[in-house]
């Protein structure tokens, strides 16, 4: 099936990416790897007057990390080299593990995590850790620059922050706390090639034994990545125990708002949210305690 | 409007015209006749139309052409030596019978030379990793895994017999 006629133009500087979004109108669309946007196209009846590929831009497909500024992963900076990178896979084990566990091998050669992010699927495979890393997103657009923390950039299926005119340049991961953990796990169809049916991601960090402080997130399961706040206040400020880990993922469970649809059922989301809000609970754990005795 | 570019392709230039709309999928098979790349689910789900870009295995049906100028592209078209001999992963497949119908053969072969380049003796859950974007609907998964296998050892067996 052939793609819809469109212009294309590949700037760069992303100050001529912004020109150009403004200058093509309301049509015109951002692409870095192009995987989930040509799919739209082609199959979901997406049609662009305008394509502004954003990859000939120098440096925005850097990954930089900076032993007191954190992570920054540039907006083209593939999903294969994220899931590589020793940096990456030594101090953000998670985020390596996420974007590891995106779509299959040829995907991964192609796009990129902060793709991932903009395309805004409630079911993106590198949001949820991200979200309990606290991480952020610098934008550009007309006005300049910003930073928006990556909690407050999911509107909706599809739909994100940012203005009309404006590009995700980068994401940018703050470092982890001393005793801290993050887990993140995702259920799919066909292995972990499939769209996520459910995931959850956290940030969980303790001081001594007790849970001081913890970020958890739900995905595929709401409009957007959903926090699952009440759940996290029964496990904040006291020792895990058998107990609370149960309440915490029944209380996950209340918080979320599955629906039924090809991927899984309203019922199999709620149910497998209890078991993931558990698992990722007992994970965390158990890697910021081992964090803390190194 | 098009615009002309040069792709080049299994080591050899080709001077195409190409509209931003046409994929590196569509120019490989109709204006360079590389037919050995398939086209399957045109989503990047099956794998059928892998190639691999700067050595990286790539769905070509969701690679624009106009972006590939300057990258070096191969099909299964460049993976044999000579028209007399094969690729040691083709002749692996050929050996352990992992070509039924044959249409995912292709996008099986380039993912396999992209895991080797890079893990020359795999295990198995590493090579069926490795070929988790690519789907075989005869199902004949075990024979694939199989003559990666081998492939492995005869390309390492090879590249041990090359005078250094």
């Amino acid at each position: 099936m052939r793609l819809f006629h469109f212009d294309y133009d590949a700037p760069t500087t992303v100050k001529e990416a912004i020109d150009l979004l403004q200058s093509k109108g309301a049509g015109a669309r951002v692409m870095a790897g192009g995987t989930d946007l040509l799919i739209k196209m082609r199959h979901a009846g997406l049609k662009p007057s305008a394509i502004i590929s954003v990859k000939q831009i120098p440096g925005l497909n850097t990954i930089a990390f900076d032993k007191t500024k954190g992570l920054i992963i540039g907006a083209t900076a593939l999903l294969a080299d994220v899931a590589n990178h020793p940096d990456i896979l030594r101090h953000y084990p998670t985020v390596a593990q996420a974007a590891r566990g995106t779509a299959n091998a040829q995907v991964r050669n192609m796009g990129t995590v902060v793709g991932n992010l903009c395309n805004a699927s409630p079911s993106a495979d590198n949001a949820p850790t991200l979200l309990a890393m606290g991480a952020e997103v610098h934008i550009q657009g007309p006005a300049g620059a910003r930073t928006l923390p990556l909690d407050q950039f999911f509107k909706g299926p599809g739909v994100t922050a940012l203005d009309p005119f404006e590009i995700v340049t980068a994401v940018h991961v703050p470092i982890p706390a001393q005793h801290s953990g993050t887990a993140y796990i995702s259920l799919s169809a066909r292995g972990k090639l499939d769209c996520t049916a459910v995931g959850a991601g956290i940030m969980l960090t303790l001081n001594g034994r007790v849970c001081e402080d913890l970020r958890l997130f739900i995905s595929a399961c709401g409009p957007t990545p959903i926090r699952a706040r009440k759940a996290e206040e029964i496990i904040r400020g006291k020792e895990l125990s058998a107990d609370a880990v149960d309440k915490a993922g029944a209380e996950a469970s209340w918080e979320t708002k599955p629906i039924t649809d090809v991927r899984a059922s309203a019922d199999y989301r709620s149910k497998m949210v209890a078991v993931l809000t558990r698992r990722v609970l007992m994970e965390a754990h158990k890697s910021a305690l081992e964090r803390s005795y190194k | 409007m098009k615009q002309v570019i040069v792709l080049n392709v299994n080591g050899d230039p080709y001077t195409v015209a190409v509209n931003p709309w046409q994929t590196l999928n569509e120019v490989l098979r109709e204006d360079i006749n590389l037919t050995g790349v398939k086209i399957g689910c045109g989503s990047g789900d099956c794998g059928a139309c892998t190639v691999l870009v700067d050595g990286r295995a790539v769905s070509s049906c969701l690679s624009l052409a106009i972006e590939m100028e300057g990258k070096q592209i191969m099909t299964v078209e460049g993976m044999a030596p000579s028209g007399e001999t094969l690729h040691p992963i083709q002749e692996a497949f050929i050996e352990k019978g992992a070509i039924q119908c044959g249409f995912c053969t292709s996008g099986m072969e380039i993912s396999a030379l992209h895991l080797l380049n890079h893990n020359p003796s795999p295990t198995d859950t590493e090579i069926r990793e490795a070929l988790s974007g690519n789907l075989c609907r005869c199902t004949g998964y075990t024979k694939i895994v199989e003559a990666v296998t081998v492939a492995g050892q005869k390309m390492k067996d090879a590249s041990e017999r090359k005078p250094s």
